[in-house]
């Protein structure tokens, strides 16, 4: 091989690979990505059957209801649309009534929210950003400080 | 006062930093030796300011000066005076003031240890470095002033979050720091040679320490942030691919391909342009980081109090220095002049290839840290992207790297013979694939991805081994003469033994760790037991504890291996933190050999019992200790004779150890 057929060689396997990686990622960013939704974005989302979400929101006043053994009940509101969430596991420590919350999960039978993870704060004055955007959005938006 | 005099030197911080800049640079400009000589004192006077200023907040800290707006908030007279001190930087404004008192540590170390290097190339590093430091100071000053006043002192601070009194707090920032912020040394480096249009071997030899310490740093940042959030969060998991993680792992996976470019530019003097490029790109994700934690603009397990409005502000400074410094590089990377020729199957071949494994990782988790961004900037839609993503798409690119990695230092300079490196890893092939038959057949519940990502693995020991018995000669001649000749390596060998094997380790715990735990989840009455994998817990009693800025109830738990002996205790707690009424999980982790039973408890239950979760996780501690092993790896390298930071720069007279195939019949 002459040294301009090795060079292409090289920049022919490495643009090979580079275009798999892209194909990949691009193939990943379609399959694994979750959308946000509020309560009220929820009620009129076309969802496919087991699809996976985010919905977010604030947990609604006296919504918690603890159940058999680990299984815990919530409801996410944006105060004017409101969402029932099942859950089963321990509780982020900052998880309370009145704030926000964002929780990953699928529809399940009957609209209720079946939620596998519940999204934790670190900062009792932290609002998740997509809440934070969506309560603006409907002009509910109270600074809590 | 102190306060006062503290944010006075910050001040004159800021303005030697300008000084700093602009002086050496006018002096390389016009030959100036006078101006360029100002560089390297302004430079340590700046660090000495900047250290006082420092020193300052932390005596508010450690004194509770409530009149200060900084200490209200994030302090607490009754907190343990290792949390007040660690405390100055768990928040926004001490934060960056550390970010900034390491940028002015690495110029000040520049400026001490650069004595070898060329005059106009040390003037221009320190007025690069500088800029930058001109920057961020007045981001501090203008943004997030630390020593700002309340009118009427309050009587009793605020506290610290909780999550923060840790002593994990007082060891990851500042290592973290010193590996992000270590990097704007290479980054100096790289965009002072654009400066002055000229690199050589010379250059690389003199960023590969930088590099290495940086590297070493935040390699350490990474694992401590780590092990920290494992254990602090009470979740049991150790890494969630959040955004605030990959701020870090994203220097940290160019950090590591510009380390190795850099070997390939000191030896071959090839690669020139991608090394300063990579130098450059490392800084900027650094940069990247910095802003995407401190900005909170993308939602994250680890946001603590985020600023928008000043993220607005690192951002502009961001575009300043990643835009600049490309655009020198556009301008100014054609003149540079090529290096030596290599053939693909060669040790520059397997750099290269390490470099375009490294660099594509680094480009997708930077594409998946930011896509949610770009969706929502361009259609409004929200969505997130996480673990699957990554898991799909990081893998199998880290994959076919981890198998290449023994390869590597085998290979000859200049063209290989691979056909010859693979016999001589014929004995760490064989027990790698030993390992996936044992894995497979006789460890319950191992399918076979895992076994196969145990036997990668292995093969990334023993590859490693492999390689200094090898350069040792163990095997072809006597012992005493591969004794003498292991001990006559040169460390850099020793150093990418170690790191390569500390690559290994991890990767054995994090297979083991994913394709093993076992995670349990029952409501417990005192009295009950819980099977965790081979052990069961019985959960004894609630026992409430007051400490010193907080109530807590504590969970005693006893557990007994499989045999039915009880082998003691484990604690974990509820603590509610008065002062912020806030609470916090304390897991209770025992550590049996290298694995871990991990223990959480939730809330009460209505009938009076309490959730429990409970974990066993096999050889998690391994992910942590590879990475120690990495570490003390670079640091190895680091104190290789040939980099010795200060040693004479111009020696060539290195004894060459010969690999076996070399060496002549004896």
């Amino acid at each position: 091989m002459t040294r301009k057929q090795k060079r292409l060689t090289v920049i022919g396997g490495a643009m090979a690979f580079l275009m798999l990686a892209s194909g990949l990622t691009l193939y990943a960013l379609g399959q694994k990505t979750s959308y946000f939704y509020m309560p009220a974005e929820l009620q009129t989302a076309k969802l496919e059957p087991g699809q996976r979400i985010r919905l977010g929101g604030l947990v609604a006043a006296g919504s918690i209801v603890r159940g058999e053994g680990t299984q815990v009940a919530f409801a996410v509101t944006d105060q004017v649309h409101t969402v029932k969430v099942s859950y089963s596991g321990i509780l982020p420590d900052l998880f309370r009534e009145e704030q926000g919350v964002v929780t990953e999960g699928t529809v399940g039978p009957g609209g209720v929210f079946i939620a596998d993870s519940v999204l934790a704060k670190h900062d009792e004055n932290y609002m998740p950003k997509e809440v934070a955007d969506g309560l603006k959005a409907t002009g509910l938006w109270q600074h809590t400080e | 006062m102190i306060v006062e005099a503290g944010h006075f030197a910050l001040v004159l911080a800021f303005v030697l930093a300008v000084v700093q800049f602009a002086v050496p640079l006018i002096g390389t400009r016009t030959g100036d030796d006078r101006l360029m000589a100002v560089a390297a004192p302004v430079t340590i006077a700046g660090f000495a300011l900047t250290a006082l200023s420092f020193a300052a907040l932390t005596m508010a800290y450690v004194q509770s000066d409530f009149s200060v707006v900084n200490v209200w908030e994030n302090s607490h007279s009754l907190k343990p005076m290792l949390y007040k001190v660690t405390g100055v930087w768990g928040n926004h404004e001490g934060s960056m003031l550390l970010w900034v008192l390491i940028l002015t540590f690495f110029g000040a170390l520049v400026a001490w240890f650069g004595s070898n290097l060329p005059a106009s190339l040390r003037a221009n590093v320190l007025s690069v470095q500088g800029l930058v430091g001109a920057a961020f100071l007045l981001f501090v000053l203008a943004t997030s002033n630390p020593f700002a006043r309340i009118e009427t002192p309050p009587f009793e601070g605020r506290d610290l979050n909780p999550i923060l009194q840790d002593i994990g707090l007082a060891i990851h920032p500042p290592l973290l720091y010193l590996g992000y912020v270590g990097f704007s040394v290479c980054f100096s480096f790289a965009v002072a040679a654009l400066i002055e249009g000229r690199i050589d071997a010379a250059w690389a030899r003199w960023v590969r320490p930088w590099t290495l310490a940086a590297w070493v740093f935040l390699t350490g940042g990474i694992a401590m942030g780590s092990y920290w959030a494992y254990y602090e969060l009470g979740w049991g998991g150790w890494w969630f691919w959040d955004p605030v993680e990959n701020a870090s792992f994203l220097p940290w996976l160019s950090g590591t391909a510009l380390l190795h470019s850099a070997i390939v530019m000191e030896k071959r003097s090839a690669l020139k342009i991608w090394t300063l490029l990579l130098a450059i790109l490392t800084f900027s994700l650094s940069l990247l980081g910095t802003f995407l934690v401190r900005s909170g603009v993308l939602t994250s397990v680890h946001a603590f109090a985020t600023d928008p409005t000043r993220g607005l502000f690192i951002l502009f400074i961001l575009m300043l220095f990643i835009g600049g410094s490309l655009s020198l590089f556009a301008l100014r990377a054609s003149s540079l002049t090529q290096g030596g020729l290599f053939q693909p199957i060669s040790r520059e071949g397997a750099l290269v290839l390490n470099n375009l494994f490294l660099t594509t990782a680094t480009a997708t988790v930077l594409i998946g840290t930011l896509y949610p961004l770009l969706v929502e900037a361009v259609t409004g839609d929200k969505i997130s992207v996480g673990a699957p993503f990554f898991n799909m798409t990081f893998v199998p690119l880290a994959l076919p790297l981890l198998i290449a990695v023994p390869f590597g230092p085998l290979l000859a300079w200049k063209r290989g013979d691979l056909y010859a490196v693979t016999q001589r890893l014929y004995a760490a092939l064989g027990g790698a694939l030993l390992t996936v038959l044992i894995a497979l057949f006789f460890v319950d519940g191992m399918g076979v991805l895992a076994a196969f990502g145990v036997g990668v693995a292995t093969w990334l020991v023993l590859g490693a081994l492999t390689d200094l018995a090898l350069k040792a000669g163990i095997g072809s001649v006597t012992t005493a003469v591969a004794w003498r000749r292991f001990r006559g390596l040169p460390r850099s060998v020793f150093g990418t033994a170690l790191a390569h094997l500390g690559l290994g380790l991890t990767t054995l715990g994090i297979v083991a760790v994913t394709s093993l735990d076992v995670e349990e989840i029952a409501v417990m009455k005192p009295g009950d037991t819980l099977a965790v994998a081979n052990y069961t817990l019985r959960f004894e009693e609630m026992t409430p504890f007051q400490g010193p800025n907080f109530t807590s109830d504590k969970a005693r738990f006893t557990y007994i291996n499989a045999w039915g002996r009880e082998l003691g205790e484990v604690i974990s707690s509820k603590r509610l933190y008065t002062a912020r009424q806030m609470p916090t999980t304390e897991a209770g982790i025992v550590t049996r050999g290298l694995s871990q039973l991990y223990v959480s408890i939730g809330d009460p239950t209505a009938d009076g019992g309490i959730v429990v979760r409970a974990w066993w996780k096999p050889l998690v501690l391994l992910i942590w200790l590879g990475g120690l092993v990495m570490m003390i790896g670079g640091t190895v390298s680091l104190l290789d004779r040939r980099l010795r930071v200060g040693a004479p720069a111009a020696r060539k007279a290195k004894p060459k150890v010969l690999t076996p195939a070399e060496t002549p019949a004896q």
